[in-house]
């Protein structure tokens, strides 16, 4: 049909836009710090690498053990949290749901508060997170379920806020159970969420769990659109609605929980970029999936960059994802039925 | 082709209907009737295999519902809930298509035969009936359609395209059950009627048979009775 062919057209030339964008954003974020390298150089030194001659020129460590982990951490992580984000609001039908709003990300954070608290390794961290990330979504899908509210959607989020809060009393609970010289700061700057200790290691120990979320949810893609009907109706369809909604809950809360596990808790990507790729390629989640992911990316390493640039000191990328996020927020809570239907 | 045979359906522990037996063969047209809270939706909803039968059998094709796989079972039973409620802002022949997903595997996206079904099964309708639209279940080309209420809040032209719709797919061969509030409409659209008081058969029979202004009467507590309106139409008309 017309209109299909059309938006086809039009998602990958937003497709393509976005990855241009994206390497753009490589290529300025590898060059900008406080030893500035010109992108003839540091296209030299990738294609140095590529041809296999390693040479240990100060430029070179710079790109290579620096900057360029903190890059594909950056990038990695925004496009796991977009993603989660986009699935979440699918599942939930609802467009104020994300991994922060839902409580994910902070029944994560616990999980990875405790791994440090026990001074577990990356993986056990990683998994702590995924299981207190699964428990908390868990917990906020029976209690909003039990309510029968009114008002679904914000029951929904009110739900998530007040089991987040619960669990942050849980984060200060382990905070003050833990020793003030070493774990301490240690979960504190860890829980402001930054990419400042990213390094190859980081870098491997995050792939698995971002590429093995993403492809489920690749994969499931154009299925995941009949979670966005009425459950009745995508069960009369011939949807197995329980398993896929479980399958799907627990790849986007992986790809939350691989995210927090590295980077901490930066909130808002998960809500706004979906939104942004909404807008521009519509609600076909096979279209929106592969949108959200890059332009997640290109956010969270936009932000990282500018955190890292704009002042002396770091300043924690929490910290700007908030002040774009919360305007956002509000006006999505004027119009999300309006959005929505 | 559906196969019912006594027939309980209900909520767990509260019995919403009883006693419930028919057979429809390829083909054949069932019209439900009854007030409003008799049961019929739940009755559907028992019929798709979306809640347990709490006694009897339901057979679509000489297979148990209550153990077909989910995308078996949608392949041989379709379903036009009352209400669609619009969701996402999909576009329709997005909407229509999720009406292929029973022929799909797991992992597959629609293709050119999935988009030629969807095309087609639009062509038919409109897309103003999409509004209330049987358009997706029909892209699901299952034997067995069932539509609840199909007609419940359309205009008058769409309301005469989706019964024509209805016409054309029985003569076609499909085997549809469908609830109205409409005698009228059962009478010309229907082959039997089943009329549901508080949950159980006050008359199940031929449309002719079934639909005597004293039946209809019954059923809603109101003095019924009929006009000839040329041929073998016939019209119900309240006093």
């Amino acid at each position: 049909m017309i209109e299909h062919g059309r938006f086809v057209r039009r998602t990958s030339l937003v497709l393509v836009g976005g990855i241009v964008v994206l390497l753009a954003l490589a290529v300025i974020a590898l060059g900008s710090g406080r030893y500035p390298i010109t992108p003839n150089e540091i296209a030299s030194i990738i294609w140095r690498r590529l041809a296999g001659d390693v040479r240990a020129t100060t430029a070179d460590a710079v790109v290579w053990q620096i900057r360029m982990p903190r890059v594909a951490v950056a990038a990695l992580v925004g496009a796991a949290l977009a993603a989660a984000g986009a699935a979440y609001q699918h599942l939930f039908r609802n467009p104020l749901v994300a991994p922060d709003t839902l409580g994910v990300s902070s029944g994560a954070a616990l999980g990875a508060v405790l791994g440090i608290f026990f001074g577990a390794g990356f993986i056990v961290i990683e998994l702590a997170a995924f299981a207190g990330g699964l428990a908390a979504v868990a917990v906020v899908m029976l209690i909003a379920s039990r309510l029968k509210a009114h008002e679904p959607l914000v029951t929904l989020i009110l739900t998530g806020v007040v089991v987040a809060s619960l669990l942050a009393a849980a984060i200060s609970l382990v905070k003050y159970l833990a020793d003030p010289y070493n774990q301490l700061p240690a979960i504190t700057f860890w829980l402001m969420g930054s990419f400042a200790a990213a390094s190859t290691h980081e870098v491997w120990s995050l792939l698995p769990a971002v590429i093995i979320s993403l492809a489920i949810l690749v994969a499931l893609a154009w299925r995941i659109n009949l979670l966005a009907l009425p459950d009745d109706e995508a069960r009369a369809l011939g949807v197995h609605t329980r398993l896929l909604r479980g399958v799907v809950i627990a790849a986007a809360t992986l790809a939350t929980a691989a995210g927090v596990a590295v980077a901490g808790i930066i909130g808002w990507i998960g809500l706004v970029v979906p939104h942004m790729a909404r807008l521009l390629v519509g609600p076909e989640f096979s279209r929106l999936l592969p949108v959200a992911a890059i332009f997640g990316a290109a956010f969270l390493l936009a932000i990282d960059t500018l955190a890292r640039t704009i002042a002396p000191i770091e300043v924690p990328p929490g910290i700007l994802t908030a002040i774009v996020g919360t305007p956002v927020f509000i006006v999505l809570l004027a119009h999300a039925r309006r959005v929505f239907s | 082709m559906l196969d019912v045979r006594d027939l309980a359906f209900g909520f767990g522990a509260r019995r919403v209907g009883a006693d419930v037996t028919f057979a429809l063969a390829k083909g054949e047209t069932l019209a439900v009737l009854g007030g409003n809270g008799a049961g019929k939706t739940t009755l559907f909803r028992t019929l798709l295999g979306l809640l347990p039968a709490l006694n009897g059998e339901i057979r679509v094709d000489g297979h148990a519902v209550a153990t077909l796989p989910p995308r078996a079972r949608a392949r041989r039973l379709a379903y036009v809930p009352q209400q669609h409620a619009p969701t996402f802002g999909f576009t329709a022949e997005e909407a229509v298509l999720m009406g292929r997903v029973s022929h799909l595997s797991t992992f597959a996206r629609p293709g050119s035969t999935d988009r030629a079904a969807a095309a087609d099964a639009l062509t038919r309708l409109g897309i103003e009936a999409l509004a209330a639209r049987p358009v997706t279940e029909l892209a699901q080309q299952a034997p067995v359609l069932i539509l609840d209420e199909p007609t419940a809040s359309l205009d008058f032209g769409n309301r005469a395209r989706v019964l024509a719709e209805i016409d054309r797919l029985r003569h076609g061969g499909l085997t549809i059950v469908f609830s109205t509030h409409e005698p009228d409409q059962a009478l010309a659209h229907a082959d039997r009627a089943l009329l549901l008081a508080d949950g159980r058969p006050l008359a199940l029979d031929a449309v002719g048979s079934a639909l005597t202004a004293a039946n209809v009467g019954r059923l809603y507590r109101v003095r019924v009775r009929t006009v000839d309106a040329g041929g073998k139409h016939r019209v119900f008309v309240t006093e």
